[in-house]
């Protein structure tokens, strides 16, 4: 007999402590053994995770006011500018954004030591923070300067907020070239010295659900160690599906998260500032997806394995920057975890970006708390778009 | 006998001679040559790997030379707090200090295969890698 399941009887089962979890590793083995429909039959929730860098992070914060009161129209945090063009004694710290004096890539490659990753890692820690602010004197805020610290626990909103999070697949990232190359997908060695690749595969969220049929708005999350919840589609999300050779179907490509939640409840485990030699300063971030086993469909792809999601192996010394078409080859997850992989007959060495065991951990965090009955499924209000919507990336033209 | 690890610092005049082929020939000394370089100045730079029964005087031999020979105290150690077993470090560590453990895609430090080139430095993007000296 097949099986469907509501949210609400689902969410039942977790409020009586009889729901089954299985995180997506363990859910694969289960398959194996007894098949989908029966597994299906008896799986109520598969956990999925990731941990790995997503530029697009940062915090919304609200630092509260000083006496007297200063409207802060320019506004610094450890000497990395926040974007304050927001309401008074509010900010935007993006995790990419870099202090002033930094000598980017003048001396090349650029260390990129310090971004807006570290000051959210070091908020997060509870460490102390210095803020600096600036503005134009008004008849209610007549302030002009401020310079103090303040913690996390002292100020009275850290809003973490992520508009492209959670990349549903990415590519594996190698060098044709014939010099060393600094990306944004790591240090790549000329003459395809090493290829680089950054999901968890088979425990990579948006890869268990392609066609979003679980994942909308209100889904909730762990977002950084803490709860979140997905709040939109992220941007550039056009999902679509990796076809092989033959015009077959094999995996979800292109799909991204807008994520958020509240700072004060994360930890530095999972929220870590990090820095790519010659290209800037990120956050790596924990995420992780709790998909409802609503039916066998959705079972089937939440059951896939390394074997059978795959990576677009692109050159990123020439096909990337130039926005060129085409890839050399497809890559399994399988094959990417070996540790080599090859391409134009040359065994090339495989080192990932995103940290598998930290993902499994993610996994099981999420599966103890729903176990536990401190995490319900949040109903989406509305599902994000999937495959069958066609969206597709806008190139930007030059116009005279 | 493990083998010592020390550091050769020839000047511009030593730089030039076959001062290795001696220790291997005369000495009867085991050589990995772990780093070497020589500077603007034509001075060199040499990371060892030493082993044999006439260490001593394989020593004494390069001193007598003028050549400094000094213990290689510089040392890379990895803040396990910090590494977040990426794996990112995996693919440019020359001599596998730092390899993935499969299945489980941990990442391990041997510390007795590093030969501090310090690559790890400059890769690790959460900068879980630091030298001690």
């Amino acid at each position: 007999m097949s099986v469907e399941r509501t949210y609400q009887d689902i969410n039942e089962r977790i409020k009586k402590g009889k729901a089954v979890v299985l995180t997506a590793e363990e859910v694969i083995s289960k398959v194996k053994e007894k098949g989908v429909t029966r597994t299906a039959q008896e799986v109520d929730v598969v956990t999925t995770g990731t941990f790995g860098p997503m530029c697009s992070s940062g915090v919304f914060l609200n630092f509260g006011h000083s006496a007297p009161r200063i409207k802060m129209q320019k506004v610094w945090l450890n000497n990395v500018p926040a974007y304050s063009g927001i309401a008074a004694v509010d900010a935007y710290l993006g995790v990419t954004e870099l202090p002033e004096d930094d000598p980017l890539n003048s001396n090349y490659p650029g260390e990129f030591r310090y971004g807006g990753g570290h000051v959210i890692e070091e908020l997060v820690a509870r460490k102390p923070i210095k803020l600096k602010a600036t503005s134009y004197g008004t008849d209610c805020y007549p302030r002009r300067e401020i310079e103090t610290t303040i913690t996390l626990d002292e100020i009275n909103e850290a809003i973490l907020f992520n508009p492209r999070n959670c990349y549903q697949n990415y590519n594996c990232a190698v060098n044709l070239g014939d010099r060393t190359i600094y990306t944004y997908m790591g240090t790549l060695k000329p003459r395809l010295g090493n290829a680089n690749y950054s999901t968890s595969g088979q425990l990579s969220p948006l890869l268990k659900d392609p066609h979003f049929k679980t994942i909308g708005i209100g889904t909730r999350i762990f977002l950084g160690g803490g709860m979140g919840y997905v709040v939109w589609n992220g941007t550039q999300h056009f999902p679509g599906t990796l076809k092989d050779g033959n015009n077959r179907d094999l995996c979800g490509a292109g799909g991204t998260l807008s994520v958020m939640g509240d700072l004060k409840q994360m930890s530095p485990r999972w929220l870590v500032g990090t820095s790519f030699r010659g290209y800037g300063a990120t956050l790596t971030v924990g995420v992780g997806l709790p998909i409802p086993i609503l039916n066998e469909e959705i079972l089937y792809y939440a059951a896939k394995t390394d074997e059978e999601l795959y990576a677009p192996i692109v050159d990123y010394s020439d096909a990337y920057p130039n926005r060129k078409p085409g890839n050399l080859g497809l890559v399994s997850y399988a094959e990417l975890k070996k540790g080599t992989i090859r391409i134009m007959d040359k065994e090339v060495p495989t080192g990932p970006l995103s940290s598998y065991p930290r993902a499994r951990e993610i996994a099981h965090i999420l599966k103890e708390w729903i176990e536990k009955g401190d995490f319900l499924l949040g109903e989406p209000s509305q599902l994000l778009p999937g495959p069958a919507a066609g969206l597709s990336g806008k190139p930007l033209n030059e116009k005279e | 006998m493990a083998p010592e690890k020390i550091v050769l610092r020839f000047s511009a005049e030593t730089a030039d001679k076959p001062i290795i082929y001696h220790l291997v020939k005369d000495y009867d000394l085991i050589i990995n040559i772990v780093k070497a370089s020589i500077n603007p100045h034509k001075e060199g730079t040499m990371v060892l790997e030493l082993s044999g029964e006439k260490y001593k005087e394989g020593i004494s031999f390069l001193r007598k030379q003028g050549i400094t020979v000094q213990p290689l105290t510089q040392e890379v150690v990895r803040n396990e707090e910090r590494c977040t077993s990426c794996g990112a470090c995996t693919v440019h560590c020359p001599t596998q200090a730092l390899y993935m453990e499969r299945p489980s895609m941990e990442v391990k430090f041997d510390g007795d295969n590093c030969i501090v080139c310090l690559m790890c430095l400059k890769v690790c993007p959460v900068q879980a890698m630091e030298v001690r000296i």
